[in-house]
């Protein structure tokens, strides 16, 4: 049976990677080839990276480090941040991506799903969405969690899964940095409604956090952290055997 | 030198990038003197199969390619690549394939139990079929490779090598004479991976 996946998240800007705690008072943590080659020997099943530039100067200097990274990693590689055309997909898939997230460009051009994967396949088209509560309701966030967009979580994947959407990460912000675990709620309401892989995130703190995850929502197919591997506090291979040790399938 | 065939789909540059890595010469090319001058054919692929057979078919260079298999040249097909060395593929319709292997490429979703999410994408372990590839000389039963698929190839059973389990037994890999096919997709399954590659590149002796 498929095994469940654990998947590094690098954020990049201007050429290093980064994290924010609940996306401010970003921090640079390490070189992203050094990195990524790193995570790839060591049990990653997966790599996102993440462009957080806003600068063309940024932007093309992360299509750099990403075919640097393509080089040298195979394992899969997904990559988000600054997709809002057909052509950025072209663009990150010419220089070894597998699979491109979408998220902001995708709210203000819904129909951008749909013609990625009919030019891609579905499985190569990943929402990313960003989802917070606002008066006990879901609520879509745009631009890195800052505006909320008045869209409900449920309806918004629903609508993407049913354009080609073929992988859905989900974000909770409110447990994003918070380490006290994945949002288990929010998750189990987006786990019901899709029939698509669903890669939770925001809110690792430690292993068990892994293992309370998929112990409890098996339709969640993987976990999505950055600083608690970045920083060492959670080892891969380490979090793996735990897993594995509970019952949970594993690539060991 | 291996020869990786570009029809115009998919993204190569993996494929290319890890064959470079364990420090095989690759060449992706359409050209039939280059392909000649290889010591190993590989047929990569993703999309649909009538698109791509289509494609492949434009190139003029099946009898080639044939030809050249026929003389004794490896040649490794990979993912969509594998299921066009099958007989036909029912995939939009029927599709007459390169019938390297004898079977026939289908839908896995009428026969998945419920809940199974289509397409098989992710890690999925090894389950080898009768005698050991050659291709899996360095790993072992049981390591687990990356696959993206939604139709898989039913081929005669002295045909498959491997097998992996989603809810029912998919076909993994495939083997006719100096034909050999993997479902998954080996430039995308980590140093098992590239094990499989370094043991394709290694049949026949040389590069």
């Amino acid at each position: 049976m498929i095994t469940k996946r654990i998947i590094p998240c690098l954020d990049v800007k201007n050429g290093r990677v980064v994290k924010g705690i609940n996306f401010e008072g970003l921090g640079d943590v390490n070189d992203p080839v050094t990195l990524g080659r790193y995570y790839s020997d060591n049990g990653a099943d997966e790599l996102v990276f993440y462009d957080i530039t806003a600068s063309a100067e940024g932007r093309a200097l992360f299509t750099d480090i990403l075919t640097e990274v393509a080089r040298t990693i195979f394992i899969p590689l997904t990559v988000g941040g600054g997709i809002n055309e057909v052509s950025d997909f072209e663009r990150v898939l010419s220089c070894g991506a597998d699979k491109v997230s979408v998220n902001s460009g995708a709210i203000r051009n819904p129909a951008l799903i749909g013609d990625a994967a009919k030019r891609y396949g579905d499985q190569c088209v990943v929402i990313s969405i960003d989802a917070k509560r606002v008066d006990g309701v879901f609520r879509v966030f745009a631009k890195g969690g800052r505006e909320n967009t008045g869209m409900e979580l449920i309806e918004w994947v629903k609508r993407c899964v049913g354009s080609g959407a073929g992988e859905v990460v989900l974000n909770s912000i409110d447990t994003d940095g918070v380490k006290k675990g994945f949002d288990l709620e929010m998750l189990e309401a987006v786990c019901n409604v899709v029939n698509v892989p669903v890669i939770a995130s925001g809110g690792a703190g430690c292993k068990e956090d892994f293992v309370t995850l998929f112990k409890n929502l098996p339709k969640v197919d993987a976990g999505l952290a950055a600083s608690i591997f970045h920083f060492g506090e959670v080892a891969i291979p380490d979090l793996k055997k735990d897993l594995a040790a509970n019952g949970i399938t594993m690539r060991l | 030198m291996v020869a990786i065939i570009d029809y115009g789909v998919g993204n190569l540059f993996s494929l290319k990038s890890s064959l470079s890595y364990i420090g095989v010469d690759a060449v992706v090319t359409n050209d039939p003197e280059v392909i000649k001058s290889a010591s190993h054919i590989i047929l990569p692929g993703v999309g649909a199969f009538p698109d791509a057979a289509a494609k492949l078919k434009a190139t003029g260079l099946i009898d080639f390619i044939k030809a050249e298999v026929k003389a004794g040249k490896p040649l490794l097909g990979i993912c969509l690549g594998m299921q066009m060395l099958c007989s036909k593929s029912y995939e939009y319709g029927e599709c007459e394939g390169l019938d390297f292997v004898p079977g026939e490429v289908v839908d896995m979703t009428p026969e998945l139990p419920e809940g199974l999410k289509v397409p098989h994408i992710g890690w999925n372990a090894l389950k080898f079929e009768g005698k050991k590839s050659e291709l899996y000389k360095y790993i072992n039963e049981g390591d687990c490779v990356y696959f993206v698929h939604s139709f898989y190839a039913k081929a005669d059973k002295g045909c498959i090598t491997a097998t992996t389990e989603y809810g029912i037994e998919l076909t993994a890999s495939i083997e006719n004479g100096n034909v050999y096919g993997t479902q998954f997709h080996p430039e995308k399954s980590g140093k098992v991976g590239l094990n499989i590659l370094r043991a394709f590149c290694e049949i026949g002796g040389k590069v």
